[in-house]
């Protein structure tokens, strides 16, 4: 019979394919709209790069890397100092996403429904935000369980599923990133 | 409780209930279950509800088209009756019997215990359930309570701009945006579970290529759900977001496409078919070779075209939009994918033909079921080459011609399919046969019901009689053939109502089954009729194709031949 972390790792691939595949419509239609909006303003006009979230959000797929290997190897303390650093840094991401809403939506009057850019600027880069705050909820717990000592060296292969969903988070970023501040810009 | 005098308590785990349980404790048991026998029986009462409530839906549609002007509905019940009637027979009848089936077969074919996540499985069922009884809630709430009567009336693609705010105020969209937002998530959870139990819960000795055929197929149909189906739910989420939130995604005043959801819905609605016919194969294809008292022909092309259909399903999408003016290239490009569906089908179809051939046949109800798929699978994989061809699409598109053609597909070959796998896998569930006198009953009105219905419909398609119209003139020489077409529907009705009967009384009555009736081969067969709920004491060791042949003639096992 199989074990539970065969089937473990079996669902969270199922659970990242799809979920690739629902990322997947919101870019083709965020692409299919570059530059048909029939008002402004243009992404080039209001959108800066996001380079500090996004330097934090891939070094945050470094970090839950090491967690999982220090957890692996029985270091327990250590894994967790490395939990809280990638919830640190996807902390430090999600700040960056609210401080350039914040100034699109007041300073800009940039909202959903001014304009097909718009329209599918916030669902696909707040779809992925989401995301983020989903995996740092997740990640939260582990880090919490590593205080409270819950965390043992038989959960290893369960703290890396949600590194993997974690990284997956970190691999929609650089599409969203390229498709939303390279290609779109 | 016994009559024991003493005092020395009956240790719990060997004591008897003597008095049956009551319904509120039997009831409480079927809703905390994790068990993927019950939750697979609930998926199928429940698909098999909303048939009869889709069906019904159908009937009064075919009353008011009987005769040219008749008014037994109006026209805006009309429309929400088809938008209805659509959405019940895809989403609340297809999607359950097909993933309610896998939920209760899978497990046992490939002897495992349970799906790979019990309280997923669970979870995904009654999502599925409440997004049904949300979607017939919107008769109720469509426009508020005091709007009662409102429902969705968009058609079961929901064609954007149609179903944006402006041209569809009210709720009633809404309901069935969010009810089949819902259902997707527990199909989505559903068959991410089955891809988990077949790829990490196989017996011992069940290498992949020692599955059977119904488990490939299920495999292939998970694969294709996790793909296409959140497509459909980003679409649904842009929908909700153009309706309450304002934004354009869909919006043609605001610079938005009128063809965008066309590709998405489509995107998921083609291979949203064969999600629902592919398991019919596999039904198919365990049946027959037991009724033909051989192996399965060909096991790996089989297996090579379901495949197949699977991966190319995925490229064909837009043959359902060759009349919103694509271009040629893209025309060429669906029209050719299209038809590339019909060669592993074809595969298939010879497969199932050449197992028959030189068999020894035993024509129970079952496998009746099963030719006649194969006579009506046939008319419709024809007609829908016909209609791959984009200049006879332009002709024909949205015409009664392919309503015939899916309802072909639908009926004659997915009802037809769930028709004969009920029959098979009856005894196993219940632990008795159904009554093989009633089911030539059902067979054959059924059949004649449905070709009279369905091979009619046909024509008044080719004479030009659009699809979705309510009443239409007496002048254009439909009259006689939406008449025949409607005559067709009391025998089908007459067919599921003494299905009903003969589910009903063989559930008493019915002649004990014992654990192998048909003398089959695959591992469901090798437990008790009906099954423990650890369903295998031992777990079976598999060495061929045919484990349970192999048991029977130790002499000459399978695994050579292979």
């Amino acid at each position: 019979m199989s074990s539970g972390a065969a089937r473990g790792r079996a669902g969270v691939i199922g659970f990242i394919v799809a979920e690739t595949s629902l990322f997947a419509v919101f870019v083709v239609a965020y692409l299919f709209y570059i530059g048909k909006s029939a008002t402004g303003p243009s992404p080039r006009e209001v959108l800066d790069l996001p380079i500090v979230g996004t330097v934090c959000l891939l070094s945050s797929s470094l970090t839950v890397a090491l967690a999982t290997r220090a957890l692996a190897a029985g270091r327990i303390a250590r894994a967790g100092s490395w939990l809280l650093v990638t919830v640190a840094l996807g902390l430090v991401f999600l700040a960056g996403t609210a401080r350039e809403w914040r100034r699109l939506i007041v300073e800009h009057g940039f909202t959903i429904g001014t304009n097909l850019f718009g329209s599918t600027f916030y669902p696909l880069v707040g779809l992925h935000a989401s995301h983020v705050i989903l995996g740092l909820v997740m990640l939260s717990l582990c880090l919490v369980f590593a205080w409270s000592g819950a965390l043992k060296v038989v959960h290893a292969s369960r703290v890396e599923l949600v590194s993997w969903y974690w990284h997956f988070v970190d691999g929609v970023w650089v599409v969203v990133f390229t498709v939303v501040y390279v290609v779109g810009r | 409780m016994s009559s024991v005098p003493t005092a020395v308590p009956v240790p719990r785990d060997i004591a008897t209930p003597s008095e049956s349980p009551g319904v509120l404790a039997i009831l409480h048991d079927w809703v905390v279950t994790v068990d993927h026998k019950r939750l697979g029986i609930m998926y199928v009462v429940t698909g098999f509800i909303f048939l009869v409530i889709g069906g019904v839906e159908a009937t009064l549609m075919r009353v008011q088209l009987a005769w040219p002007g008749l008014t037994v509905v109006p026209a805006e019940t009309f429309n929400r009756l088809f938008t209805l009637h659509g959405t019940t027979m895809v989403f609340l009848f297809g999607i359950p019997i097909v993933f309610g089936f896998g939920n209760y077969l899978v497990p046992l074919m490939i002897g495992a215990r349970d799906l790979a996540f019990p309280r997923l499985n669970a979870f995904g069922f009654w999502v599925l359930l409440f997004g049904g009884v949300l979607l017939y809630f919107s008769f109720l709430g469509g426009d508020g309570l005091y709007g009662a009567g409102s429902a969705p009336a968009v058609g079961w693609f929901a064609y954007a701009p149609l179903s944006e705010r402006a041209f569809t105020p009210g709720n009633a969209t809404d309901y069935w945006n969010l009810s089949i937002l819902i259902t997707g998530f527990g199909t989505i959870a559903t068959a991410i579970n089955l891809i988990a139990t077949i790829t990490t819960m196989r017996a011992p000795g069940m290498m992949l290529s020692r599955m059977p055929v119904y488990v490939w197929t299920m495999l292939v149909v998970s694969g294709m759900t996790v793909l296409i189906l959140p497509p459909l739910s980003a679409a649904q989420i842009m929908l909700l977001l153009d309706r309450f939130l304002g934004a354009h995604y869909f919006d043609t005043q605001a610079g938005g496409s009128a063809i965008l959801w066309q590709h998405f819905f489509w995107f998921f609605g083609h291979p949203e078919v064969y999600i629902l016919m592919v398991p019919g194969f596999g039904f198919a294809s365990e049946i027959i070779p037991v009724f033909s008292r051989k192996v399965i022909f060909g096991y790996a092309t089989l297996v090579a075209a379901t495949v197949g259909i699977g991966a190319v399903s995925m490229s064909v999408w837009a043959h359902h939009m060759f009349a919103v003016g694509m271009g040629s290239t893209l025309n060429s490009f669906f029209a050719i994918s299209s038809m590339l569906v019909g060669v592993p089908t074809g595969v298939k179809i010879f497969n199932w033909l050449a197992t028959m051939y030189g068999g020894k046949l035993r024509f129970r109800v079952a496998m009746l079921f099963c030719c006649a798929f194969l006579f009506q699978f046939l008319c419709a994989g024809l007609t829908g080459i016909m209609l791959a061809v984009a200049p006879w699409d332009w002709q024909l598109t949205d015409s009664y011609f392919v309503v015939a053609h899916f309802h072909f597909v639908l009926i004659g070959g997915l009802l037809f399919t769930i028709f004969a796998a009920i029959y098979y896998w009856f005894p196993k569930v219940t632990g008795r046969m159904l009554s093989e006198r009633l089911g030539r009953w059902h067979f054959w009105l059924l059949v004649v019901g449905f070709n009279l219905t369905f091979v009619t419909m046909h024509f008044p398609g080719v004479l030009g009689m659009p699809r979705r119209i309510y009443t239409y003139p007496a002048d254009r020489g439909w009259d006689i053939l939406n008449l025949v077409t409607t005559l067709g529907v009391p025998l089908q009705a007459l067919a599921v109502l003494i299905f009903i009967i003969n589910v009903l009384y063989s559930l008493r009555r019915g002649e004990r089954a014992g654990d192998n009736p048909w003398e089959a081969w695959t591992l469901e067969w090798a437990t008790s009729s009906p099954p423990p709920a650890y369903n295998f004491a031992t777990v079976p060791a598999v060495t061929s194709r045919r484990p349970l042949w192999d048991v029977q003639h130790p002499d000459d096992p399978d695994g050579p031949h292979e």
